[in-house]
């Protein structure tokens, strides 16, 4: 297997149903012999899982045989839900876990403020009903809200456009 | 997996690894190309990363200590979320810091070994709330005000603060939207909340005016688009608290005079006695167990 399958193979540690690759955090694996250079980028400033996916890719090349393997962080481009990939969204969606809508874009001027809780359609990964409510705009991890659905009346959560 | 096991999973062998960031954990910028541009003087551009580090370290270490006092579990995840973005952002900041100044200090040695007069942040991060009404006025403050910073960073002329602002856009836009709809919904609620909520803006208010005070650095740095002169984001701040403060019913207290900061600002090392008790907390073992790790 390249040393690039095997990277995107790795799995997130706090979505364990994504690969890296499926999150879009894997930005490049080079390969020359048996060296490998992979290069990931934070989704959040904070996020305590960087430095577990880097020793999980370092632990996965190292089995399949990469004698040197050098994990770098990029912080440019910075990380989008956008980057999720449809593969990833449906992962998200089975495990019961509403997928991002598109990212905000701004064209220009002042970040715009948001004084009620969004209203956006966010459909029940349980029963699909398409009207749900917000919860809470922070959930177990940054990355994620908390919302409820009045008909099946199950709380779940939704990865965050950012 | 035995408790032993489990034990032996949450510890490694990591010569760099101090308890003061759990375990295990690097810097954060490795492999981030790190070179400062020609003509940027070294010391400003480290001044001024510590700047910003300490103000997110700060109010990070502020946010924290509602873990467990939060009304509701939601807004307590939601805190935490919040100071964890601050603290992702002051990590990066105080490691560009130390590494531009190259005097063999890293991320921590600036978190935990600096005295209350070596730290640079503006006052209003080391206020204790005296309710969460205001706590949520004082973070729509910091959020306002550091969102319209971090905004026009995103062009500054160091690359590496570039990159850092630009994830902390998206973040903090989240905190302020978090901040200012709790300030609309206490403001416009009942009676008590309403004017429990107009007491913490006026508690706030003569914080506000420090934020727009540039310092030496600052100033230095801004001709040449490294930094952000603040005066600049005034504008920008008011139109945003005028917003809220409106939507939520609530007048803006203008009577107080903001801030005329006589002998200095927390830019010029000048704090409260609140900062020296935060950092006995936050600093406590790192220096009665220097190096020590778990």
């Amino acid at each position: 297997m390249t040393a690039a399958a095997v990277a995107a193979r790795v799995t997130d540690p706090e979505l364990p149903m994504l690969t890296l690759a499926d999150l879009g955090i894997l930005r490049g694996v080079d390969e020359s012999g048996d060296r490998v250079v992979v290069t990931i980028t934070p989704t959040y400033s904070g996020c305590p899982a960087m430095q577990t996916i880097q020793d999980d890719l370092t632990e996965a090349l190292r089995r399949a045989g990469y004698a040197q393997v050098e994990v770098r962080t990029v912080l440019t481009p910075a990380w989008t839900t956008d980057w999720i990939t449809a593969a990833g969204r449906l992962k998200l969606a089975a495990a019961g876990i509403s997928p991002p809508g598109a990212a905000p874009r701004r064209a220009s001027g002042p970040v715009p403020l948001t004084l009620v809780p969004s209203r956006r359609a966010i459909a029940c990964p349980q029963c699909g009903n398409p009207d749900t409510e917000e919860i809470a705009a922070f959930s177990a991890t940054a990355c994620r809200s908390l919302h409820r659905c009045p008909v099946c009346r199950e709380p779940f959560e939704h990865v965050k456009e950012i | 997996m035995s408790f032993d096991a489990a034990y032996e999973a949450l510890t490694d062998h990591d010569d760099d690894a101090r308890w003061a960031y759990g375990t295990g954990f690097a810097d954060p910028l490795a492999g981030v190309d790190t070179a400062v541009p020609q003509d940027v003087d070294r010391g400003d551009l480290s001044a001024y990363c510590v700047a910003l580090g300490d103000d997110a370290l700060i109010m990070s270490h502020r946010l924290q200590q509602w873990v467990t006092r939060a009304p509701e579990l939601e807004d307590e995840l939601a805190l935490a979320n919040i100071a964890l973005d601050l603290l992702g952002q002051a990590r990066l900041l105080l490691t560009r810091a130390a590494e531009v100044e190259d005097a063999g200090r890293d991320e921590d040695a600036l978190a935990y070994l600096r005295d209350a007069t070596g730290f640079r942040n503006v006052r209003l991060v080391e206020r204790a709330d005296a309710d969460f009404a205001h706590l949520v006025a004082r973070l729509l403050v910091f959020s306002a005000w550091r969102l319209a910073l971090l905004d026009r960073l995103t062009t500054s002329t160091d690359p590496v603060l570039a990159a850092i602002a630009a994830k902390g856009v998206k973040e903090v836009t989240y905190h302020r939207d978090y901040a200012a709809q709790w300030v609309v919904r206490l403001g416009d609620g009942t009676d008590l909340s309403h004017d429990r909520m107009q007491a913490a803006v006026d508690a706030v208010t003569p914080l506000v005016g420090e934020l727009f005070v540039p310092d030496r650095v600052e100033l230095r740095l801004a001709p040449a688009a490294v930094a952000v002169d603040p005066s600049t984001v005034r504008s920008e701040f008011d139109a945003v608290w005028a917003q809220v403060l409106q939507a939520a019913t609530l007048q803006p207290l203008a009577a107080v005079a903001e801030e005329s900061a006589p002998g200095g600002t927390g830019r010029d090392g000048v704090h409260t006695p609140a900062l020296t008790e935060i950092l006995a907390e936050l600093q406590g073992v790192a220096r009665s167990l220097p190096g020590s790790v778990w």
